[in-house]
């Protein structure tokens, strides 16, 4: 197929994928390259069929990280002059500049690749929350409406790097290992069907989330309908768009912790909130069931999800797909194998495998300056 | 002018071999098809009288009998067909208009026959409900958008609790069928098996009779423009309220019970003088717009100290989704929907066959308009008129039902075979009639389990249906309109009902 054609068709239509995902944090937020990472996703080598992978890291931008940062990606010159018009006359671009990349023969369908440092027009005066309104809708705004541009990663010290090809590939591309960070997430994807669009590779992101997913998710109708009902279109690039939009609206707008998050996307079963003895633990399970029925995530999965502050593994209630966590001093891995962990990490503390619908939930406390590891 | 003749629908067969003359069939038909000739020891059977309940089919001991349709034909004509032609004959013979019972038998499109469901393969398991938990627990009932919470020492508190929630084992419940359309040993039978299946059943606007006392926490006890048998101990002993508006057998029109059926019993229910015709008028004459519905849905939650679910109950017509909407906006915690095919125990053949629209197409534009306004989470929705299986009430709910409602074919469970003549009062199956000679051979206890067994069977149906798509909790189908295809509908079908055409992927 040409690539008009396949892009034509990822757009329109959510792929089924089976894949392989990592994550590694530093509790104290002490930076790290990017090499680890790579390592260990490209171990996974059988989740993935060399038709996508990527990355994302946070802490990689210091010297920018007051500023709102873009990637986006272009099918051609002439819609990033149009975006580019739109984000000047919104932002004052600190600075911009293409993602520096290294040629790789083997990738195909490269698009334009570049990032942005903006800050709001005056909106050092605003909260957070309503920056974080304006970068969201912003972002949505340019993937709905400008055809051939597509916004991959909109936080602040953080960034998404991702593409058709394996994870070795992309590693490469991107020089994973020349950025430090304190999170690292990857991802390597096997889906069903042939893809050439670079946007529909994971990880997905929006503001400073990124996720990364293994799985298929069946609620995904109304999971969709329930966030639209809350202003959030799916631009159907991927049902992993989903988990990321439930994240920002349960988190950042409902304000709840992960955990009640965990229990909301893969809810207890009614069976164990009959036998609960504790009546207040009863009471609140089965409040959470009813007001976010909608938002139960049904179907196989295993995500990672990250914030700046934040990475949660997450199985779905019945753990369909396989994750893995394990931890040593400072970092904690999360992988959907152990090999993927062992490999950069030869003596784990600990190993675990998380329960189904039990998340991992690592805070980073970051002491204000990160130290160089 | 030669009179006029009726036609027979019906011919009775009468297998004189097996035939021995016991005279049953005799004793227990209601409309006096068969008479024992005490001469000729003959039993002749009067096939004009015949309204094909098959009654004595299933009753003859010795399987004589066997009922078949009449093939008697007038000239074939594809506009005056046999039916239109003998309504004619019986409106010039009667100057009256014609009535009939159960849900339109019109051949209109059914949508349910165009929409097929997904399974999962490979990318996704399917679930094995024998193996796996599989859950169907509904809440029917006002949600808020979020939850408040507290967190004291790691343990969550909330600080809003939900209240006023019907809670069901399974998305199904038994349709409004009054006292008085309906027998009080059927009103038991639904009753004690609602309770039972942990469903809910609904009292029509028949009052809540003091035998149904002990199933008043699973009764919906409806408040019709008649205001019949409501008072406060009505309200007070009741799971919910629903306020009739209007069904789907007859939008636009009230209820009627005639005087003849008014006996003792449902006087005293009903609150009226025993003999006297129950006619409730076609609107509320205190609702006369939406605010006016407004006040009557706060006056009922006030009766009530707001600890009871109010819901209103509309037919499904052209303006359906604004309708809805008004209706959530005005307060109410559901809203039932009736079909065109919503079944009745009596309404005009003109109505019930021509007024109202598809329940498949008024669910899927009420629950897009509710959720385009943002407010879909106020308000339940239940889905009425003419559910025939267990994959109907999977196919309402992936378009967006929180539950249904089931009328004919819970009476179908009790024997009924839907023969249309619910208005006589003389359904031999006991169910649509009050002569204890007949409502005696509906036994509770046995029509209790009949309902029972049936919301089971479709109760693992569904999970079976659910488990195949690779879902385990039914608030994951619910709404979830990815899960449908339809076959052979156009554009603007497909549009309305907000489902993909076969062969369309995600």
């Amino acid at each position: 197929m040409e690539y008009d054609q396949l892009r034509k068709l990822e757009k329109n239509a959510h792929i089924p994928s089976g894949c392989g995902i990592s994550g590694i944090v530093n509790r104290k937020g002490n930076l790290f390259s990017g090499e680890k990472i790579i390592t260990s996703i490209c171990l996974m080598t059988e989740r993935g069929n060399g038709l996508g992978a990527g990355y994302a890291g946070y802490g990689i931008y210091p010297e920018f990280k007051e500023s709102w940062c873009f990637h986006i990606m272009y099918d051609d010159i002439r819609v990033k002059e149009t975006v580019e018009a739109f984000l000047e006359n919104r932002f004052d671009i600190v600075n911009e500049e293409p993602i520096p990349v290294k040629n790789v023969k083997t990738l195909k369908y490269i698009p334009l690749l570049h990032r942005y440092f903006v800050d709001i027009k005056n909106g050092r005066k605003e909260d957070l929350y309503s920056q974080q309104e304006y970068i969201l809708s912003t972002v949505m705004n340019i993937n709905k409406n400008f055809d051939g541009a597509c916004v991959f990663s909109s936080g602040k010290n953080m960034g998404i790097f991702k593409g058709v090809g394996n994870p070795e590939e992309i590693g490469e591309f991107y020089k994973i290992y020349d950025y430090k960070g304190y999170i690292w997430t990857a991802h390597n994807r096997f889906p069903t069907n042939t893809v050439g669009w670079w946007g529909g590779a994971h990880p997905f992101g929006i503001l400073d989330w990124s996720v990364v997913h293994n799985g298929e998710i069946s609620s995904y109708g109304i999971n969709r309908r329930y966030l639209e009902n809350a202003g959030y279109y799916c631009t159907l690039f991927t049902d992993t768009e989903v988990i990321t939009y439930l994240f920002d609206l349960l988190n950042r707008k409902h304000k709840l912790d992960f955990e009640v998050i965990g229990d909301i996307l893969a809810a207890p079963f009614w069976d164990s909130i009959d036998i609960e003895q504790d009546m207040e633990n009863k009471d609140f399970w089965k409040t959470l069931r009813i007001i976010y029925s909608s938002a139960l995530v049904n179907g196989p999965f295993a995500i990672i999800v990250a914030n700046s502050n934040t990475i949660i593994g997450l199985n779905d209630r019945l753990k369909l797909r396989p994750l893995v966590s394990a931890e040593k001093g400072d970092f904690v891995y999360l992988a959907s194998e152990e090999s993927a962990i062992r490999c950069i990490c030869r003596n784990p503390e600990r190993v675990w495998m998380p329960d189904a619908g039990e998340p991992v939930i690592v805070n980073v406390k970051r002491d204000r300056k990160g130290k160089d590891g | 002018m030669a009179k006029a003749k009726n036609i027979a629908e019906f011919i009775i067969e009468r297998d004189e071999k097996k035939c021995i003359k016991c005279q049953a069939c005799v004793r227990v038909c209601s409309n006096d098809v068969h008479n024992y000739d005490e001469e000729t020891e003959e039993i002749l059977s009067d096939n004009i009288k015949c309204v094909g309940c098959h009654f004595c089919e299933d009753i003859c001991p010795t399987g004589a009998l066997t009922i078949r349709r009449n093939l008697s034909e007038t000239k074939e004509n594809a506009h005056w067909t046999r039916d239109y032609i003998y309504k004619v004959v019986k409106q010039a013979s009667t100057g009256g208009i014609l009535l009939t019972g159960m849900g339109n038998d019109r051949p209109y499109k059914n949508y349910f026959e165009h929409i097929v469901l997904n399974a999962a393969q490979v990318t996704n398991p399917s679930i094995d409900p024998l193996r796996e938990p599989m859950e169907l627990k509904t809440f029917i009932g006002r949600k808020p958008d979020r939850i408040i919470y507290d967190k004291t020492r790691g343990k969550y508190i909330l600080k809003e609790r939900v209240t006023n929630l019907l809670e069901l084992e399974l998305p199904v419940m038994f349709s409004a069928m009054s006292f008085g359309s309906i027998s009080l040993n059927a009103c038991k039978s639904l009753a004690k098996a609602a309770s039972a299946s942990g469903v809910y059943w609904n009292t029509g606007e028949g009052g809540l009779h003091k035998d149904l006392y002990p199933y008043a926490d699973r009764a919906i006890v409806q408040i019709a423009s008649g205001r019949f048998g409501v008072n406060v101990e009505y309200l007070e002993k009741a799971a919910a309220v629903e306020i009739k508006i209007g069904q789907g057998a007859k939008p636009g029109i009230g209820g009627h019970l005639p005087g003849e059926k008014v006996s003792e019993e449902i006087s005293l229910t009903r609150m009226i003088p025993e003999g006297s015709d129950a006619i409730s008028p076609a609107p509320h004459h205190d609702i006369y717009s939406i605010e006016d519905l407004r006040q009557l849905i706060f006056a009922i939650k006030e009766a009530t100290s707001y600890r009871k679910p109010v819901g209103v109950k509309i037919a499904a017509v052209h303006n359906v989704a604004p309708i809805a909407s008004g209706i959530v906006r005005a307060g109410a915690d559901f809203i039932t929907i009736d079909g065109i095919r919503g079944g009745t125990g009596a309404a005009p053949v003109a109505i019930r066959d021509n007024v109202g629209i598809p329940i498949e197409i008024a669910v899927a534009v009420v629950d897009q308009r509710l959720r385009e306004e943002g407010i879909r989470n106020q308000a339940s929705i239940i889905a009425a008129g003419g559910f025939r299986t267990s994959a109907d009430i999977v196919k309402a709910i992936a378009l967006g039902a929180d539950a249904v409602y089931i009328g004919t074919a819970a009476l179908i469970a009790l024997g009924c075979h839907v023969c249309q003549k619910c208005y006589t009062g003389k359904c031999n199956w006991g169910i649509a009639t009050q002569d204890p000679y007949l409502t005696r051979r509906l036994n509770p206890e046995i029509g209790a389990k009949r309902l029972s067994n049936l919301l089971r069977a479709w109760a693992l149906e569904i999970k079976e249906m659910l488990g195949g798509m690779g879902i385990n909790a039914i608030e994951s189908l619910r709404g979830n309109r990815e899960q449908l295809r339809a076959v052979g509908l156009n554009e603007v079908e497909l549009n309305l009902l907000g489902i993909k055409h076969a062969g369309e992927a995600w």
